[in-house]
């Protein structure tokens, strides 16, 4: 029943997004949600449709899992569009009572549905691209520079890294146990929110003893081979930009151009 | 009363990239009684089989009969099924949550409705079944050996009085010697209590010791379904799914091919002394004749 869930949403695939350098890929999307909120104008938002749609055609994921990612953020859509269509002022197009639709909130509701749908596609792009582990790598080797004003970047890095390898082991184990409790005639699913709460105890404390163990075992194993932090590591695997990455940092500043252009001419 | 499975096919994470096939088109009947032994190698399918036995998981084709019951029937009892088909998970050790062993062992009885008097006589006659010591009824199951946690483990689905017993590798991680006490003692369960046994295992000379028949999985798919010495055989066949046969199988036939008139089903060491012994009395070789006498 858990195992249908998927964590970090990686989408394995042989494509050129897979293969961009995960910094690469960071710098980008924060270019393109810069870029959402530069253009302000319809054909402004045809472009930013047309660099979308490209990125998803390079990507080679299907596009139905791009979509996946708005489900979670389809309420605060709806909610926005609402408000906005309902109580921004300005030339009245319909009225019923109290309630009202204007010109003007019409257009801010589609701009903000545009604006939050390309942001979580947008990121969606990334994560799917883009193995958890890679993501902590760019994202530690970015703000690598944090290091001279004593943030420990690595450690941070080290712990979401973990983390995230963690939670599927975790789901895993809540499910065998879930499982063995229920085969004990446990009952996760009726009663009250109280008895409820109760009947949680023989799947938290077991939950928990093994997290600890799993905890203790891979700090031993840490320790076996000698880790002891992140000052003068290297890196199995380091970061290296390649010339795709020259090449898509290129197009990237080729679209933010255009992006401030439209901006500064008011198109 | 008997277990029935007909046309069951089971997919992990159907229609995505991820999809497993894991069980095709089962069709398999567990009669009262039995003591069953079922082998495979890891992603074979056995764990999830056993998980349908007592409907933790719904096939996604196929019926499950129990007593000629559909237990994904609408109005059928799940919970009811469940402590009649107990199911001791791969290191049953990692559900204990209770504070003390008694408690831990009660928690089922419990659940089925008995009062904690009932139960504690339940989890007693359970203990004592597992040869579990009295002393340690009040300690934290978390202060035991992994040997003592086990038992206190399977004592938990044993209180709850099942008909059918399943225990997926119940002796992974112990010593030779805990491995057959608790072993003994649940072919002795299946003696006195007259419980059907479904025993998972990777040990083929634990199966070839106690089991009475033998189901093979293979890709999800029952690749036998015999007696162990009918199927280990095959153990040419068994090799080639990653399995092997018990060590006497392979010695009885190196002995046959060396000359000697032994009996190749031979699985366990009793039943391969028992044949030496006569093939050597036969053979009319002096010098063989004079190793036989020793061998008694």
């Amino acid at each position: 029943m858990m195992r249908d869930i998927t964590i970090g949403q990686y989408y394995p695939a042989d494509s050129l997004l897979h293969a961009l350098d995960p910094r690469t890929k960071l710098i980008g999307t924060i270019c393109f949600i810069v870029s959402v909120f530069l253009f302000h104008t319809f054909p402004g938002y045809g472009v930013a449709t047309l660099f979308l749609g490209l990125l998803i055609l390079l990507s080679r994921v299907p596009v139905k899992f791009m979509f996946k990612g708005l489900k979670a953020v389809f309420m605060i859509l709806m909610i926005t569009v609402v408000f906005n269509v309902l109580l921004t002022p300005g030339e009245i197009l319909w009225k019923w009572g109290i309630l009202r639709i204007t010109k003007e909130g019409l257009v801010l509701a589609g701009t903000m549905a545009i604006r939050l749908t390309y942001l979580v596609i947008g990121s969606s792009i990334m994560t799917l691209t883009t193995t958890p582990n890679q993501l902590t790598d760019g994202m530690e080797r970015l703000l690598r520079p944090l290091n001279k004003i004593h943030v420990p970047v690595h450690d941070i890095a080290m712990i979401m890294s973990i983390a995230l390898r963690f939670i599927p082991i975790l789901m895993e184990e809540t499910d065998k146990i879930m499982k063995a409790q229920i085969a004990r005639g446990a009952d996760f699913e009726n009663g009250n929110i109280i008895q409820r709460a109760k009947n949680m105890v023989p799947l938290l404390v077991p939950l928990f003893i093994s997290a600890f163990r799993r905890a203790n075992d891979l700090a031993m194993a840490m320790e076996a081979r000698c880790y002891h932090g992140g000052d003068h590591r290297t890196q199995m695997k380091p970061l290296v930009y390649r010339s795709r990455d020259f090449a898509a940092m290129g197009a990237l500043a080729v679209y933010l151009g255009i992006a401030v252009m439209f901006r500064v001419m008011g198109w | 009363m008997s277990i029935e499975l007909k046309h069951v096919s089971y997919t992990y994470s159907p229609g995505t990239s991820y999809e497993i096939h894991a069980l095709k088109d089962i069709n398999l009947n567990i009669p009262d009684g039995e003591f069953i032994g079922m082998i495979g190698h890891t992603g074979s399918g056995k764990s999830t089989l056993i998980q349908h036995f007592n409907a933790l998981i719904q096939p996604v084709s196929g019926t499950i009969l129990y007593n000629g019951e559909d237990i994904w029937g609408e109005k059928y009892n799940r919970k009811e099924l469940r402590s009649q088909v107990g199911l001791v998970f791969q290191y049953p050790e990692h559900q204990l949550f209770e504070s003390d062993v008694l408690s831990d062992v009660c928690f089922g009885p419990m659940n089925q409705g008995l009062t904690r008097e009932e139960a504690e006589a339940e989890a007693k006659k359970a203990l004592r079944q597992v040869g579990f010591k009295e002393e340690n009824y009040k300690k934290s199951p978390f202060e035991l050996s992994g040997g003592q946690k086990k038992r206190v483990a399977i004592a938990g689905v044993l209180a709850m009085n099942p008909k059918i017993l399943i225990l997926d590798e119940p002796t992974a991680g112990l010593d030779p010697r805990g491995r057959d006490d608790i072993l003994d003692q649940i072919a002795e369960l299946h003696k006195v209590r007259g419980i059907t046994i479904v025993l998972v295992s990777h040990s083929m000379e634990d199966i070839a010791k106690y089991v009475e028949r033998l189901i093979v999985m293979n890709h999800g798919e029952v690749a036998f379904d015999n007696t162990p010495r009918e199927v280990f055989s095959h153990y040419q066949e068994l090799e080639s799914m990653g399995l092997a046969a018990p060590q006497i199988t392979y010695i009885m036939h190196a002995l046959r091919e060396h000359g000697l008139p032994v009996d190749i089903s031979a699985t366990t060491v009793e039943e391969a002394r028992a044949t030496i012994l006569d093939a050597l009395r036969e053979s009319h070789s002096p010098l063989l004749k004079k190793e036989g006498g020793m061998g008694k």
